[in-house]
């Protein structure tokens, strides 16, 4: 089996998700060469034939440039298995691709098992063993999921391509997250709000243990959604990675957006009316409660 | 200006799921359904625009069985013209592709100026079915919006990356965005708007005769996620739980030190 790899590349850096798409070609057991639209002055550590494409040329977000560098290289390539992250880049890409080459499209990987490629379904509570149906399919990996145990190393033999620039999308810069006061990073506790929470009230039990346990306040995604929380106060992918020595998850499901910012936190409590939400799977201790009515509780006990 | 959304019926992701008799999918008897939480933010934008631009009309689209009518009342409650339902008993066994096929082969010839559709479903989540129907109706596709202007046949938008940061992006109509969370606020109908929904137009359109592709990707079969050790899951009355997770904290962690 072949596959090609698409490398992540923004804003002058080339994204750690690289080492991911050459540990997922390991786990296949298949040979892989990689295309990177990026630069040489951020190869990736990769032993194997490395494709680029000057970022210069092709343009920092251009789909049809960059869908068509990918073809002119599947062309030569023939893989069985075109690799991008499930980013914002990835899924914005993979359809592009699975459309021009009518492949079968497979998106966010979790896991290979026996061959065959798992993703998740409903918020993560159920998984799907899927198959696809064409010569060539377009697969997308989730984040953290073929994190290599190593760093990897190497360096790869390159070959350059030229960009054609055209494209109907304009790129017109980047706009970067808002700075505040609040670094949830430096936080050594940090309890969180779920959607759990119910109303932005109770916002108030949540900052009232975070005090008490010394640390932060943070919140999901749909709490900063519904503009209960600043947005500097998100754990997730989209917003703040944290890793403090203590994370308190506090009404909050576990959507994998969520737990790829903290799941490496030192120690994990999660408290949770539904004992089979996704939350437990990184979890060390998952409380089996109504929040409202725990919280204050533990507040009240610690602070006496 | 002519406008389209497109929208799911979905479980609510709070459901207790279990796995159908033919171990395939989830079993669809006894769940809450509503609308797919990402094309609330679709429609939403849509009817803003249509609001927005004079002789504009927003058609809202959904493919599934007849139960899917009731999530597509809500969108004509919030302020769509009209409906189109693609009749589909078995919706759930097509791939993305088969699904923006029959999407695309609808509006191919209607001259939408402008397409809405979610980022992705709350059930699949593959992403997939709104960039697919641009590539098959040779669109341009801007996706995961946070914030979107639309004036003079431009586009104006930002897309959410990893981390915080936003892309500016821009392209000319006719087109086909894909709405992140939060690029909004999604209205509630009000009880007049629900009562007018019910005389709007509602037309069902059979599947078959959108010549439904074969699915390209198989669901060979669904379970939930393996549990992997996982932690310790403590129940109890509020108090007590309170106690033993202080005990556990001041021995595990050092924070209460």
């Amino acid at each position: 089996m072949k596959v090609l790899l698409i490398a992540e590349y923004r804003d002058g850096k080339l994204l750690a998700s690289s080492s991911e798409l050459s540990n997922f070609a390991q786990t296949l057991n298949a040979e892989s060469a990689m295309l990177l639209i990026g630069t040489e002055a951020a190869l990736p550590a990769y032993d194997g034939t490395l494709y680029l494409a000057d970022i210069a040329q092709a343009g920092e977000f251009n789909p049809s440039v960059h869908k068509q560098l990918i073809l002119d290289v599947i062309a030569k390539e023939q893989p069985q298995l075109v690799v991008l992250p499930h980013s914002s880049y990835g899924w914005d890409l993979a359809p592009r691709l699975a459309i021009a080459l009518n492949a079968a499209q497979v998106s966010e990987v979790v896991e290979v098992k026996e061959g065959e490629l798992i993703i998740p379904a409903c918020n993560s509570k159920l998984r799907r063993r899927v198959k696809p149906e064409t010569e060539i399919s377009v697969v997308t990996l989730q984040a953290g999921a073929f994190t290599p145990s190593e760093e990897p190393s190497g360096s790869p033999t390159v070959i350059k391509l030229e960009a054609t620039p055209n494209g109907d999308i304009q790129f017109n810069g980047y706009e970067a997250a808002e700075e505040t006061d609040v670094d949830l990073s430096k936080a050594e506790v940090i309890v969180s709000a779920g959607r759990g929470i119910g109303k932005p009230e109770n916002l108030e039990i949540i900052e009232a243990l975070a005090k008490a346990l010394g640390g932060e306040y943070g919140a999901s995604r749909p709490v900063v959604d519904a503009e209960w929380a600043e947005h500097s106060r998100q754990v997730g992918t989209t917003g703040q990675t944290v890793s403090p020595k203590l994370y308190v998850a506090c009404g909050i499901s576990g959507a994998i957006q969520h737990l790829a910012g903290m799941k490496k936190s030192e120690f994990i409590l999660a408290i949770n009316t539904d004992k089979d939400a996704p939350i437990g799977e990184v979890a060390d201790v998952l409380a089996v409660a109504d929040l409202k009515q725990l919280v204050p509780i533990l507040t009240e006990k610690l602070s006496a | 200006m002519k406008l389209l959304v497109c929208i799911k019926q979905v479980p609510d992701m709070e459901s207790k799921f279990k796995v159908n008799a033919s171990g395939n999918w989830y079993d669809m008897a006894d769940l809450a359904w509503r609308m797919n939480e990402y094309d609330e933010y679709a429609v939403e934008q849509a009817v803003q625009l249509r609001q927005q631009v004079a002789d504009s009309d927003l058609t809202v689209l959904c493919i599934g069985r007849d139960q899917v009518k009731e999530t597509m009342k809500k969108a004509l409650a919030m302020g769509c013209d009209r409906g189109v339902h693609i009749l589909d008993e078995a919706s759930e066994q097509k791939d993305s592709y088969a699904i923006a096929t029959l999407i695309a082969n609808f509006a191919r010839d209607k001259g939408f100026d402008l397409i809405f559709t979610g980022l992705q479903s709350q059930d699949r989540g593959s992403a997939q079915v709104g960039v697919m129907v641009a590539e098959l109706l040779g669109l341009p596709s801007l996706t995961t919006l946070v914030d979107f202007s639309c004036a003079d046949g431009v586009v104006n938008a930002k897309r959410e990356l990893e981390g915080g940061t936003k892309a500016k992006v821009s392209c000319s109509l006719p087109a086909l965005v894909t709405c992140q969370l939060g690029l909004n606020t999604p209205r509630y109908p009000t009880l007049p708007n629900i009562m007018k929904a019910k005389r709007k137009e509602l037309l069902t359109i059979p599947a078959a005769e959108l010549s439904p592709p074969e699915a390209r990707l198989k669901t060979l079969s669904m379970a939930p996620p393996e549990k992997k050790g996982g932690g310790l899951i403590l129940e109890g009355e509020p108090a007590e739980l309170a106690d033993k997770l202080i005990q556990i904290l001041k021995e595990k962690t050092t924070v209460l030190a």
